[in-house]
């Protein structure tokens, strides 16, 4: 019987913007778990419309691989139809909720990233990426903002707000190393003008971190061994869970659209 | 005597007006023209093809906006009209028309305002409330009832109200 799955051919271009849409949608995917169980209604509001965005630019940049790559494929299969092992996310994005702090800290490690990355992607040479990050970039900063209001809100609240909020930096620094990796192929796509260089970032993400974590009376770790794979589809028992529940309908009733 | 130019801008101004006149599913009182959403209309021969651009990238408004637009077209004598999605230059809320600011206010959402303060954190912003126009408000939530919109309260009237966010 054939592989349900697809097979993608995987060009530097490709996997860049897979990469980037798979954070998106996996974190996006994450977010909405908490739609209808969020502690108050205006925090779920506030999380499903950050999901709403994510899924947004995440298929924004599926349909761009699509191109990229110019065979048979398209948004909707490179969502439904990869398996585990063909996700490119960060392990960062496709960690459980956890308590509220883990969400928010989990949201504010990567929105002060990918603040930083797309602002930094809008002057790519490839003018679809760089009006794919113009569109991102506004969005991701009301993400920042957002978060890091309730990282010192969570930090700077009362002794058990402040304990988990700690609990949750200690437990997902291990999975921020990830975002400053790049392969070969994606440091040839840097030197052509193409990817933004996340090395060159790492300072002021820092720096955005260790403000909001002063602010918000939190200690930030040393840093201390990171954890990878996910880039090269190395994941955590996460996400094969979470894409179950995301691609179950293609994979109960293959091709249905509404 | 119509020469095809005056014909061709006659048309385009016909189409122009038939996609103008589509609005915005969740704020019905704005339609796409005032919303900055319709980008372009271009004719080739008889076929017309309309350029639209996203509010925010994961809008669900947009794909009955586009559907909407194809509809307005058709009623309007257009066959197999085309929509388009363009994303550079991404939209922004300086685009928005200053009819369709007053027309936010009057429906009761307060219309965005100039700011560069994104980044700032717990907003420093006044927003006026558009029930009673006290600036003394407080926001609520960052994110309302869609995604282009904030949830305020009037601390003057008492009344929750939507703001329309700068972007």
């Amino acid at each position: 019987m054939p592989s349900a799955n697809i097979q993608v051919s995987e060009t530097p271009l490709v996997l860049y913007a897979l990469r980037r849409a798979d954070d998106a949608l996996v974190l996006g995917h994450r977010l909405s778990e908490w739609c209808g169980h969020a502690p108050m209604l205006e925090e779920d509001m506030a999380l499903s419309n950050i999901a709403l965005d994510l899924i947004g630019q995440a298929r924004e940049l599926y349909s761009y691989a699509a191109k990229a790559e110019g065979k048979d494929n398209d948004e909707d299969k490179l969502a439904y139809l990869r398996d585990v092992r063909q996700y490119r996310n960060l392990l960062l994005v496709e960690q459980p909720n956890g308590d509220f702090a883990q969400t928010l800290v989990r949201q504010f490690f990567y929105s002060a990233f990918a603040d930083l990355y797309w602002r930094a992607m809008m002057a790519s040479r490839d003018t679809t990426l760089a009006a794919i990050a113009a569109k991102s970039e506004k969005e991701s900063a009301y993400h920042l903002r957002h978060a890091s209001e309730w990282i010192i809100r969570l930090g700077d609240g009362t002794d058990e707000s402040h304990a988990r909020a700690q609990a949750a930096i200690d437990h997902l620094w291990a999975f921020t190393g990830e975002m400053f990796e790049v392969d070969e192929g994606e440091r040839g796509l840097i030197h052509a003008g193409v990817a933004v260089d996340p090395a060159s970032l790492r300072g002021r993400w820092l720096t955005t971190l260790s403000d909001i974590a002063s602010e918000a009376t939190l200690e930030l770790p040393q840093n201390g061994w990171m954890q990878q794979g996910g880039r090269v589809g190395r994941h955590s028992e996460h996400l094969g869970h979470l894409l179950s529940e995301l691609q179950s309908m293609q994979r109960t009733f293959p091709g249905q659209t509404w | 005597m119509v020469t095809v130019l005056e014909r061709d801008s006659d048309l385009r101004r016909r189409a122009w007006d038939a996609a103008a006149s589509v609005v915005d599913p969740e704020i019905p009182v704005l339609t796409i023209a005032d919303l900055g959403v319709l980008r372009d209309v271009a004719l080739a021969g008889d076929h017309v093809e309309v350029a639209i651009t996203p509010t925010y990238s994961g809008c669900p408004a947009m794909n009955m906006i586009a559907l909407e637009i194809e509809l307005a077209l058709e009623r309007a004598g257009f066959r197999r009209p085309k929509v388009r999605t363009v994303l550079s230059p991404a939209w922004t809320t300086d685009w928005m028309s200053e009819e369709g600011r007053q027309k936010l206010h009057a429906y009761g959402i307060a219309p965005p305002r100039a700011s560069n303060s994104r980044r700032a954190l717990f907003g420093a912003q006044a927003v006026a409330c558009p029930q009673c126009g006290s600036e003394n408000t407080e926001l609520l939530s960052e994110f309302g009832s869609t995604s282009c919109k904030a949830l305020w309260r009037c601390k003057a009237c008492r009344e929750p109200f939507d703001y329309f966010k700068c972007h």
